[in-house]
């Protein structure tokens, strides 16, 4: 009952989101504020995770390579394949449902409970836009530049990893990763990346914007929000991969 | 002048507020006091429209405030200046940056002139020069004067101050107390203060509503509080031993 309570709130709340803005130049302001904090800001964490996945994949995909009639350039066709198709969209996103997802729902969580959403509200002004439309945006539109960077990042970590165990050369490893290529695995990874962009960001601002009660609860907010955006995100995959793939 | 008739609320079982009407009259400070977890809070936020009630009308200067859809209630919170408890400023905006928000949000002033009036409300608290430091660098008391500054900066016509007083010491609680008696009668505006610190009542209040079970209990002015025989009164007003030998003292003069 309560999970079909909160799926009506915040269906609730996504048509309030999504209305005009008071004023299209705080908006864009507050846009590019969010682009930066969302976006600009995970970098380091993408770029690390992605380069060491990408070596990870190549050398698990090297070392269970026993049979003979397989060819060597193999290991670069699944490296990009399951990266493009898999860690780099969803598996990134879940890190980023953490990052970026605790990281709003404990600011606007905070907001809440030290009355400075009432402030606005009082002022006048649509919280809910205000706080919330700008970030998922900005999500939506800085999540699929991080999984070309992140997929890019971990085909140079496979790349890397098998330079430096010698388990593979670098013209076989680039013939495998050009090896069958479709351009719909792209096109694939990135819608994925948008709908995720907006799971995290909505469902982490949802938790934060209701959120009763003090710093406690505002941790707790946080924990939920990282918890719901992932199962969130692994049925939107299956679901995704369901209509798209197949 | 703000008027609430027949007002009830109540979360889920819980009946808060039982039958309320008052009136609360322009360029008065008019004060909600009652002991802690009596509805004053929740008759505050009835009022501006953060809680929904159950029943009841709310009338701004004959705005039927209840019955109004959401971009009508939009025009009347633009009307409304409110110093919350814990100040409610904006951690990641400066002083300025707070006492400019409405403006940026709701007029078409050129920067130089959100400036000018920014400054004139800062001078107006006292907090001339503090534009660029940031709420987390202020005391207590400067976060309430610039919450002040912010709630005054679109001239508003209704001005709300939850527990104003809450967390400063007696000499500062005296400085904000001034300012709002002084802002009210200045620009002639409806102001309701919900407290429970005698002092402010004592100092400021013009009309004073005292909250108890969820009802309207009493209404008068700083007077009158002070010579009632209303037992739930004295009760609250005397309730320190200091005050109980000032009521004693007062008896013998008489």
């Amino acid at each position: 009952m309560k999970v079909l309570n909160n799926i009506g709130k915040y269906a609730i709340m996504l048509s309030i989101v999504f209305s005009k803005p008071e004023k299209w130049r705080i908006f864009r302001i507050r846009l590019f504020e969010e682009i930066e904090f969302i976006g600009i800001k995970s970098i380091p964490i993408v770029a690390l995770m992605s380069t060491f996945m990408g070596g990870v994949i190549a050398l698990q995909t090297a070392s269970n390579m026993d049979s003979p009639w397989l060819p060597a350039y193999t290991i670069g066709y699944i490296t990009r394949s399951s990266t493009i198709l898999e860690f780099s969209p969803t598996i990134i996103s879940l890190i980023l449902a953490g990052k970026v997802g605790s990281n709003i729902a404990s600011e606007i969580g905070t907001m809440r409970v030290t009355e400075q959403i009432d402030a606005l509200e009082i002022m006048g002004v649509n919280s809910l836009n205000y706080l919330v439309l700008p970030k998922i945006i900005a999500a939506m539109l800085f999540f699929p530049v991080l999984i070309i960077f992140s997929i890019g990042l971990s085909l140079v970590g496979g790349w890397l990893s098998l330079l430096l165990s010698g388990l593979s050369s670098t013209d076989t490893y680039i013939y495998g990763l050009r090896f069958y290529f479709i351009n719909s695995d792209i096109v694939y990874a990135l819608t994925k990346a948008v709908v995720f962009a907006f799971l995290i960001t909505s469902i982490a601002s949802f938790f934060g914007y209701y959120t009763k009660g003090g710093a406690l609860d505002v941790g707790r907010s946080s924990t939920q929000s990282v918890v719901s955006a992932s199962i969130a995100i692994l049925i939107a995959n299956f679901l995704l991969t369901q209509m798209i793939l197949l | 002048m703000i008027e609430v008739k027949n007002i009830h609320k109540t979360f889920g079982e819980n009946e808060v507020l039982k039958d309320i009407s008052a009136s609360f009259h322009k360029g008065k400070v008019n004060m909600i006091i009652g002991q802690s977890g009596q509805g004053k809070s929740v008759l505050a936020k009835c009022i501006v429209g953060l809680h929904e009630v159950n029943s009841g009308q709310i009338m701004y200067d004959d705005r039927d405030f209840c019955n109004m859809n959401r971009s009508e209630k939009k025009e009347i919170h633009k009307e409304i200046g409110m110093l919350f408890q814990g100040a409610a400023l904006f951690d990641s905006l400066t002083v300025e940056e707070n006492v400019m928000f409405p403006l940026t949000m709701f007029t078409k002033k050129s920067k130089a002139e959100m400036l000018e009036r920014v400054n004139f409300c800062l001078d107006r608290v006292n907090l001339t020069g503090r534009n660029k430091l940031f709420p987390s660098e202020c005391s207590g008391g400067m976060q309430k004067r610039v919450a002040i500054a912010r709630a005054i900066a679109m001239n508003p016509k209704y001005l709300f101050c939850d527990e104003p007083n809450s967390g400063l010491d007696p000499k500062t609680s005296i400085v904000i107390d001034n300012l709002i008696r002084e802002i009210t009668y200045e620009y002639n505006i409806t102001t309701i203060v919900i407290t429970h610190d005698m002092n402010s009542v004592i100092e400021i209040g013009d009309n004073i509503l005292f909250i108890h079970q969820g009802k309207n209990w009493w209404q008068g002015d700083r007077n009158s509080i002070i010579t009632t025989d209303n037992p739930e009164i004295n009760d609250f007003v005397y309730a320190s031993e200091f005050m109980k030998e000032i009521k004693e003292t007062m008896k013998q003069k008489k």
